[in-house]
């Protein structure tokens, strides 16, 4: 059962925000809460685009993206990266470590929904 | 089987190989390279020259007639180079800075640069010696007459000769090798590199002889347990009766002076010692070479008596066990290594002595009989002579001693004739190193006394068996007055003789010392020197400056020094010295610093007194009066003062330094910490204001939204604002705390009733999570000086944290207080996961949050950062500790009011 979208996001609020808004641009979403599962989810959902906190509990994002980048099946897997922390090092360090996209919190609902877009090479459905 | 003549020959050729190896041990010296030459090794092996011929043969003959006695020799030493290490260090320290080249020395320019004490000591040293150098003689007497006596070829070339023409022989053969070897040359510091690496070669050689004729006799004693059983069942029994009687402190008192002021342990152990840390290996190398020196005397001494005829001398068994077995070339061994240790003792104490004699005896005449000293020869050549004189002397006393005292049997009581005679140095060294007050006139005494009562109660009645006067002496006293007999003085009779002499001969002159340094006084040169001496390990502690004021052309200083050392010697000291001031050597204006550094060059070779009355006769008005001296003490004096106050404030400021370079790294930490600090708030500020934003754009899109929908994300909203002012609060809280502010007054507070109170608001939570809470022992009340409400959110902070993170099946929490020591105590445990080893010291920082930290986690990590500082802040401590449960437990505890 593939998915267009998979979260990491640990905080309930944000999740939820996330998941409305994405779901309402007419997308199947699933979700975990921290960076132990993503690779699980990643593996079993087939997600077509990763959403990618960074702050993540028992794993960080980072280094959950990492993974992804250094195995053959995923390594194509486009990624969005979301930081609290905002700081050009952690752009940096998402550039380098291969993520394909990088929003910073809070974010604009519609530049969430553009990355994705742009991830997904989705022009054509409309909200 | 050997022949006299054979042994003989061999004897000859291996002191060919000696000489050889002194050679090319002097060559490599004087080329500088870094050779063994100057290792611990060598330098522990030459100081095993304090085994002898009277270790050798001597201590089986002692071991033979009165048991573990022999012993004694070698504890001393031990007790010395294992306990004494410091006092070694502080001899070899001293030495080193004044250039002292002998124990006369040492003891002269201790007390005043005198030069009659120091020929005292000398004269006292050349008499006492004398019995152990006839003691080597008669031990290579007897080893070469026990070969000869043995031997079916009969006595080859020695027939006909009788012990004493043989004894001259072999003295004058050891005359002059002792020439060829110590008196090449006059050397710059004494230090006989050749010298000492044959020393520790023959040392080698002592050792595996006495130890293969050990293993040998073992061998065919059928081991170390049959050799005592056989002596037993032939009546042969060890005398331990007499251990530790007065005899063996005696002994024991003896080695221990002996192994410091004998000549040639001086001259091994402190002059030719190139590096004080190989003490630190002979402290432990040598004591260790003794023991495996003594190991085989018993079984050597009791397999003797068992198997040789009865009266077979025990001083030779060592050699004599070997050739009744038929085994020569054991035999040739044993005779090599006992001639090895008679040897090598011969030639340094010779060599010891003759500097002494040369530099205490010889050097001041020459001095007084040349008056201007612009003779223009240098003394070198006289001083050479001069040795060589010395050591034909003391051979011949040596020989002398054995010519009147050849009928006496054992060797081992000679050799303590000696140490007494040398003992009687002791007290003084001792006093020198580390009494102030000791004097000049009072030392002087002393061992003028010491050695007096040494000559009527132990020298003379050595020679008893040959003198019927003395013999009579002995019996009746001087003019039948008994209190004087010689080895029953002043009425102490039955003391074991040799205790007798020591006893007296050392009490008389430790009194003397003691009680004449106390009523007379020290000189200026005096108390200098006992300064320089006293505190030589006293940081500050300058080179002594001369104070020989007054006027010396460079011209003759140089003529002075030129004498002494050489003309390259000379040559190169007044250059180096023209380079440092930066003028040509002949336009050299002679400071006193230079004339101090010249004395102790000229010390070097011919001893402090004469160096000092040398250049006193060339230094123009070189009386200095009191005052002067005194003041030129005031200055030096001051001169190290100042230099310790500046280097006080050098450590001051460099104590200073080290704290702007610690506060400045504290700022960068604190820097960083602020940056972390900031990093974490805006994290934490950013997570509630994106679900604020977003769910804001959601509500402003006025898209198809249903009514709950709505008031789910309007509410969220306002959620998230709350936790965001919650979040503003707790940072302003904290950083109030930091700063050490309390926005509470701390009032008598009862601690257990805001305990009370935050169960009771947790109650709801505990009951959501189905939490049971258990309770230990409680407190009935707990008086503390705080803030109720303060507390009540640091329980609640507490409680909520264990429920908060707990993931248990069945979730327990176990509260217990108690009134202990006069401190109030809560303790709150969870069965949660518990906090792991690396994060126990990171969770009371701030922005911390567990490993467990789950999704549904609302704080932002400042509730036990601000709990530990609010708790701080009434002078009590929250800590994680162990707990009965297998979660985390906090304990909170504070001082109860009295």
């Amino acid at each position: 059962m593939a998915i267009d979208i998979l979260i990491a996001e640990d905080e309930p609020s944000i999740l939820e925000s996330l998941d409305f808004i994405l779901r309402r641009a007419g997308w199947t979403i699933s979700s975990v809460t921290d960076g132990a599962a993503v690779l699980e989810g990643v593996r079993r959902l087939q997600p077509r685009v990763l959403v990618l906190d960074v702050m993540l509990p028992k794993r960080s994002g980072f280094d959950v993206l990492k993974t992804i980048r250094a195995s053959a099946d995923t390594r194509l897997l486009p990624v969005l990266i979301l930081t609290a922390k905002g700081q050009q090092q952690d752009k940096r360090i998402a550039e380098e470590l291969g993520a394909n996209e990088f929003v910073t919190k809070p974010y604009a609902n519609a530049d969430v929904v553009g990355a994705v877009r742009r991830l997904l090479g989705d022009h054509g459905r409309a909200p | 089987m050997l022949s006299a003549d054979f042994v003989i020959a061999t004897a000859v050729a291996y002191v060919g190989l000696l000489f050889v190896l002194a050679y090319f041990g002097d060559r490599r010296a004087r080329e500088r390279k870094k050779s063994f030459l100057h290792s611990p090794a060598v330098y522990t092996l030459s100081i095993s020259v304090y085994c002898t011929s009277w270790t050798f043969y001597g201590a089986v003959g002692n071991a033979a007639r009165s048991g573990l006695e022999f012993l004694t020799i070698y504890l001393g030493p031990t007790i010395v180079f294992v306990g004494w290490y410091l006092v070694l260090r502080r001899l070899v320290r001293i030495s080193h800075l004044q250039r002292i080249t002998s124990v006369a020395d040492l003891l002269s320019s201790r007390f005043g640069k005198s030069s009659r004490l120091a020929v005292l000591v000398t004269c006292i040293a050349v008499i006492g010696i004398a019995p152990y150098i006839a003691l080597q003689l008669k031990a290579v007497t007897s080893s070469i007459q026990a070969v000869a006596g043995a031997s079916e070829f009969g006595q080859g070339s020695l027939a006909g000769i009788d012990d004493v023409g043989l004894a001259l022989g072999v003295a004058a053969a050891m005359a002059l090798f002792t020439i060829l070897f110590g008196t090449r040359h006059v050397d710059a510091k004494e230090q006989h590199h050749g010298v000492v690496a044959a020393i520790a070669f023959e040392a080698v050689v002592k050792l595996a002889a006495l130890v293969a004729v050990g293993v040998f006799v073992v061998f065919i004693g059928g081991g170390f347990e049959a050799i005592f059983r056989n002596a037993a069942a032939r009546g042969f029994t060890l005398d331990v009766e007499n251990t530790f009687d007065d005899r063996w402190l005696t002994t024991l008192g003896l080695s221990i002076a002996a192994i410091v002021c004998l000549p040639r342990q001086f001259q091994v152990t402190v002059v030719e010692n190139s590096d004080e840390d190989h003490l630190r290996v002979a402290g432990w190398a040598f004591p260790a070479y003794m023991m495996l020196m003594s190991i085989f005397i018993l079984p050597i001494a009791l397999y003797g008596l068992t198997t040789m005829p009865a009266g077979a001398n025990p001083d030779m068994f060592a050699l004599t066990l070997p050739m009744a077995a038929g085994q020569s070339g054991l035999a040739l061994f044993a005779f090599i290594g006992g001639f090895s240790s008679a040897t090598s003792m011969i030639i340094l104490e010779s060599i010891a002595l003759s500097i002494m004699v040369s530099n205490h005896i010889v050097m001041p005449l020459v001095l007084r009989f040349t008056p201007s000293g612009r003779d223009g020869q240098g003394v070198s050549h006289l001083l050479l002579v001069a040795r060589r004189f010395s050591i034909v002397l003391i051979l011949s006393l040596g020989f002398f001693y054995f010519f009147f005292t050849r009928d006496s049997n054992a060797l081992a009581p000679i050799g303590l004739i000696s140490f007494t005679a040398i003992a009687q140095f002791f007290p003084a060294v001792l006093a020198a190193l580390f009494w102030r007050d000791a004097s000049l006139k009072a030392a002087t005494a002393a061992i003028a006394a010491g050695f007096v009562i040494w000559v009527w109660s132990s020298f003379l009645p050595s020679f008893e068996s040959v003198s019927p006067q003395v013999a009579e002496l002995l019996r009746d006293g001087p003019w039948g007055i008994s209190w004087l007999r010689p080895e029953a003085m002043f009425g102490l009779d039955g003391l074991d003789p040799l205790a007798h002499a020591a006893f007296w001969s050392l009490s008389i002159n430790t009194f003397t010392l003691i009680v004449g340094s106390l009523l007379t006084s020290q000189s200026t040169l005096e108390r200098i020197q006992a300064n320089v001496f006293v505190d030589v390990f006293r940081r500050g502690n300058i080179a002594p400056r001369n104070f020989m004021r007054g006027v010396a052309t460079a011209n003759d200083l140089y003529f002075v020094a030129e004498r002494v050392l050489g003309e390259r010697r000379a040559a190169a000291l007044f250059e180096t010295a023209a380079r440092e001031s930066g003028v040509s050597p002949a336009m050299l204006n002679p400071s006193p610093e230079f004339i101090g550094r010249l004395e102790r060059e000229l010390a070097g070779s011919i001893g402090a007194a004469s160096a000092h009355v040398m250049l006193s006769k060339v230094v123009a008005g070189a009386e200095v009066s009191l005052e002067e001296v005194m003041q030129m003490a005031d200055e030096t004096q001051q001169v190290i003062e100042y230099s310790q106050q500046l280097e006080k404030t050098s450590a001051e400021l460099r104590s200073t330094a080290q704290q702007l370079e610690d506060a400045n790294a504290q700022l960068r930490v604190l820097d960083s910490q602020k940056d972390d600090f900031l990093s974490q708030v805006s994290h934490e500020v950013r997570t509630p204001m994106t679900s604020i934003r977003s769910f804001s754009e959601i509500l402003l899109d006025q898209g198809e939204l249903d009514e709950q929908q709505r008031h789910r994300f309007v509410s969220t909203i306002h959620q998230e604002s709350l936790r965001l002012t919650r979040l503003l609060d707790e940072i302003l809280d904290l950083n109030a705390l930091e700063r050490g502010e309390r926005t509470w007054e701390n009032v008598p507070t009862d601690a257990e009733a805001a305990l009370e109170r935050a169960l009771s608001v947790c109650d709801a939570l505990l009951r959501q999570r189905g939490m049971r809470v258990e309770f230990g022992s409680r407190a009935r009340a707990g008086m503390v000086d705080g803030d109720g409400d303060r507390l009540c959110q640091v329980f609640i902070n507490i409680i909520s944290n264990a429920v908060k993170y707990n993931d248990a099946e069945e979730p327990l929490l176990r509260v217990s207080s108690s009134v202990r020591a006069g401190f109030y105590g809560v303790e709150i445990a969870d069965n949660g996961p518990g906090i792991g080893k690396a994060e126990r010291s990171l969770i009371f920082e701030k922005f911390s949050r567990g490993q467990h930290g789950s999704a549904d986690q609302s704080g932002a990590g400042l509730g036990l950062a601000i709990s530990r500082q609010i708790v701080a802040r009434m002078n009590g401590s929250l800590d994680l500790v162990a707990g009965p449960l297998p979660g985390a437990c906090f304990r909170v505890r504070l001082a109860v009011l009295r």
